[in-house]
């Protein structure tokens, strides 16, 4: 990384010692870790915070994909490159097979999301691996809820997540103790925000997946996000299908990623138009905006 | 915010605490300096303008901002620590925002044990109050390094340099018994702005500088502790790889002093002794490690190295010791502290049993006094206590090392952390 001053850490090594401290703790207090990984470039982040942490060794836990089915086809031939590339065993627990079991339903309307049929997806895949602890990249500046989340994050035997009852977490001593049954959710990334991401992707020159960078897409205008062409979403009346430059500031499923306006094609441009925003980069996710403490309730359930 | 990568990469990182009481105006403080320095998105905004107006309240409620739980919004109160993210071209800031009744001591406490700097609201119209003693202790017992404390609301007191200056001497008489080497003080309204960000035109007789310059500059090269070198050991990396084969790495976090290449280490418990043949990390070998750097660290003998052991100078050992004395904050509300009971300790990267031989006295929060007669320690109490632990715990003073004078206590019943400690002795 950059040039140090005396015994002083910049602020993106001060980040980086952190969350490799985090990662290697999660190896040494749990049994079957996992890598919650999603395709997103928080995920790709921490694939390399991860290699960094256990280097030269492989990493002692593997890439777990929720897939909704609704992935944008770029997302997952990139996942399998990553997964290849570092050597990382990848399992992938499918939303379809949820619902084809009956253990989930489908949602109708105009633009039918599948965001929350990744709960029962990832608990099962949970319960089936045995995995104990879950390693996420999501961030306390994304949204309000996750502002208030630990490090280490306590789950039940039912995935569930009390914000009330929430273990102190001081210095950094982080207690993974639980009983049998129960899991954690893991949160490296907690201190980082979207522009610290961006920088570092910069500086340790990561590669992200293509929608990521402008490109030309067809898309809708829905309730002020742009959401991309595809079959899993229908016109409403008075919509029509337009053409443009856009690029996506989050990764997630087709039918609930927005998408911005953007010619933005590396990540300097990318860095600039951060800088410049003055919108979250969650303000572009419907499935956010479906009520005041949407992310709360889900992750209440069981989510990310 | 700085959008050049030079500028970005070269920034340092400020981690400050704020406390003060619901009518502080601490959450204006708060919103003020997000929203001066542009760290407030629209949609943000946008949400929080909604919710205040569908609530009924007035102007807009920056509360709000930071208040994200369901039960906070719909009590309007602050139960747990939100962790608020800005910067400025100089400095990246964490903001550690604590409730401040004395209910949620434990929350303060768990702000403040990774606080560079403590920031305490006063209301000019009520002066130091109870809770501003309660808040600067905490910092003090945290061994918070820097105090600065806003008399806030200086509008609703006709800009009075007076009034000013009777606060600042009210709270430098109390602040004599407290062990924060720097204090300092600015009279402020958060909700008009005056000297958060820019330079009030109020108070021209004020000649300091505003907050955010102040947090922009303050030093703060004196964080960790760089002469005892301490490395608790995280990991063992063992590749098992034909490429490394044979390589054994000391995976860790420096808790204090420099490691180079070299240097002659002592590993506790054992008291094997060896000498550092590499420091690690992915980009090949460095030249020296420093807290609170993530590493591995490679020596020239095989030896029998596991988690929780600590590599240090053969020079300047920490004490190793099966008794300790400490101070502890009470995180439970389920159970009370019980002489004679046993919990598990976590200190550093270690873990053994210990058993809670003696509370010597509880701390009055308020006055700084000794209770002696009231036995109980509860949610919230601060006592002094003994313990003695099953395996020899290798530490420094709180004072004199954060990282390797800190531990806390878990019930081994509901797997709860139940007590955090600051070691004296």
């Amino acid at each position: 990384m950059s040039e140090q001053k005396g015994y002083q850490l910049t602020h993106l090594q001060q980040l980086e010692a952190e969350s490799i401290f985090i990662m290697r703790e999660v190896a040494a207090q749990f049994g079957k870790p996992a890598l919650l990984f999603s395709g997103g470039k928080d995920s790709i982040v921490m694939v390399r915070l991860a290699q960094k942490a256990f280097w030269p060794a492989k990493l002692p836990f593997p890439l777990v994909h929720v897939d909704t089915g609704h992935n944008f086809d770029e997302t997952i031939q990139f996942r399998d490159d990553l997964a290849n590339d570092v050597g990382a065993e990848l399992v992938v627990a499918s939303v379809q097979e949820e619902i084809d079991a009956g253990r989930a339903k489908e949602e109708t309307g105009p633009n039918p999301s599948r965001n929350r049929l990744q709960i029962p997806a990832l608990l099962n895949a949970i319960e089936k691996n045995q995995y104990d602890a879950c390693l996420g990249g999501a961030r306390r500046d994304e949204e309000k809820a996750r502002a208030k989340e630990r490090f280490f994050s306590h789950r039940n035997s039912f995935g569930e997540w009390d914000p009330k009852n929430q273990r102190p977490e001081l210095w950094n001593l982080f207690n993974g103790k639980m009983d049998f049954g129960e899991h954690f959710r893991i949160f490296p990334l907690s201190n980082w925000t979207e522009m610290d991401v961006w920088q570092y992707i910069k500086l340790e020159n990561i590669p992200l997946p293509s929608i990521y960078f402008s490109h030309e897409r067809e898309f809708v205008r829905r309730s002020g996000v742009l959401l991309g062409k595809c079959e899993h979403i229908t016109l409403l009346e008075g919509e029509a299908w337009e053409s443009g430059n856009v690029r996506c500031r989050t990764v997630g499923d087709m039918t609930c990623t927005g998408m911005v306006e953007s010619v933005a094609n590396n990540v300097d441009d990318i860095i600039e138009e951060v800088a410049a925003a003055r919108q979250t980069e969650r303000g572009g996710r419907v499935d956010d905006k479906r009520s005041e403490t949407a992310m709360e309730d889900r992750k209440k359930e069981g989510y990310f | 915010m700085s959008t050049d990568t030079k500028g970005y990469l070269d920034m340092d990182l400020l981690r400050f605490t704020t406390a003060g009481s619901v009518d502080d105006g601490k959450s204006t403080l708060i919103g003020r300096l997000l929203y001066d320095c542009k760290s407030i998105f629209e949609d943000q905004w946008e949400a929080v303008e909604q919710s205040s107006k569908q609530r009924g309240d007035e102007n807009v409620n920056l509360a709000l901002l930071t208040d994200g739980l369901r039960s906070e919004r719909e009590q309007g109160i602050t139960i747990d620590v939100a962790y608020r993210y800005f910067a400025t071209p100089k400095r990246k800031f964490i903001i550690a925002d604590t409730p401040g009744h004395i209910q949620y001591t434990r929350n303060m406490v768990t702000g403040a044990s990774t606080a560079n700097l403590a920031i305490i609201l006063i209301d000019a119209r009520n002066g130091v109050i109870e809770q501003t003693c309660r808040h600067s202790f905490i910092a003090s017992l945290l061994q918070i390094q820097h105090i600065v404390v806003c008399v806030n609301k200086m509008d609703l007191v006709d800009w009075s340099e007076d009034r000013y200056n009777e606060i600042v001497e009210q709270y430098k008489e109390f602040a004599s018994r407290l062990d924060v080497p720097h204090i300092d003080f600015i009279p402020i309204s958060a909700l008009l702005g005056d000297n958060v960000v820019d330079r009030s035109k109020n108070m021209d007789w004020f000649k300091g500088s505003p907050l955010l310059y102040m947090l922009e500059t303050v030093y703060i090269g004196n964080e960790h502790n760089h002469v005892d070198a301490r490395f608790p050991v995280q990991w063992v990396i063992r590749p098992h790889s034909d490429e490394y084969h044979d390589f054994r790495g000391y995976a860790g976090r420096v808790a204090g002093g420099v490691f180079k290449p070299g240097d002659e280490i002592t590993v506790l418990p054992s008291g094997f002794q060896s000498r550092i043949r590499g420091v690690h990390d992915i980009g090949g070998d460095l030249e020296e490690a420093y807290a609170p750097m993530s590493v591995s660290l490679t020596l020239e003998d095989e030896i029998d190295i596991s988690r929780g052991d600590m590599i240090v100078k053969q020079n300047n050992p920490p004490e190793s010791s099966q008794q300790i004395e400490a101070m502890i904050v009470w995180f439970s509300s389920d159970a009370s502290l019980v002489e004679r009971g046993r919990y598990t300790i976590r200190h550093t990267t270690n873990e053994a049993k210990c058993l809670l031989k003696e509370m010597k006295y509880k701390v009055d929060i308020n006055t700084l006094h000794k209770i002696e007669d009231d036995r109980e320690v509860r949610l919230n109490d601060i006592a002094r206590v003994s313990l003695q632990t099953s395996a020899p715990i290798h530490f420094d003073r709180y004072r004199r090392n954060r990282a390797t004078g800190s531990f806390v206590l878990v019930d081994e019943q509901s797997n709860n952390t139940v007590a955090a400690g600051m070691i004296v002795g």
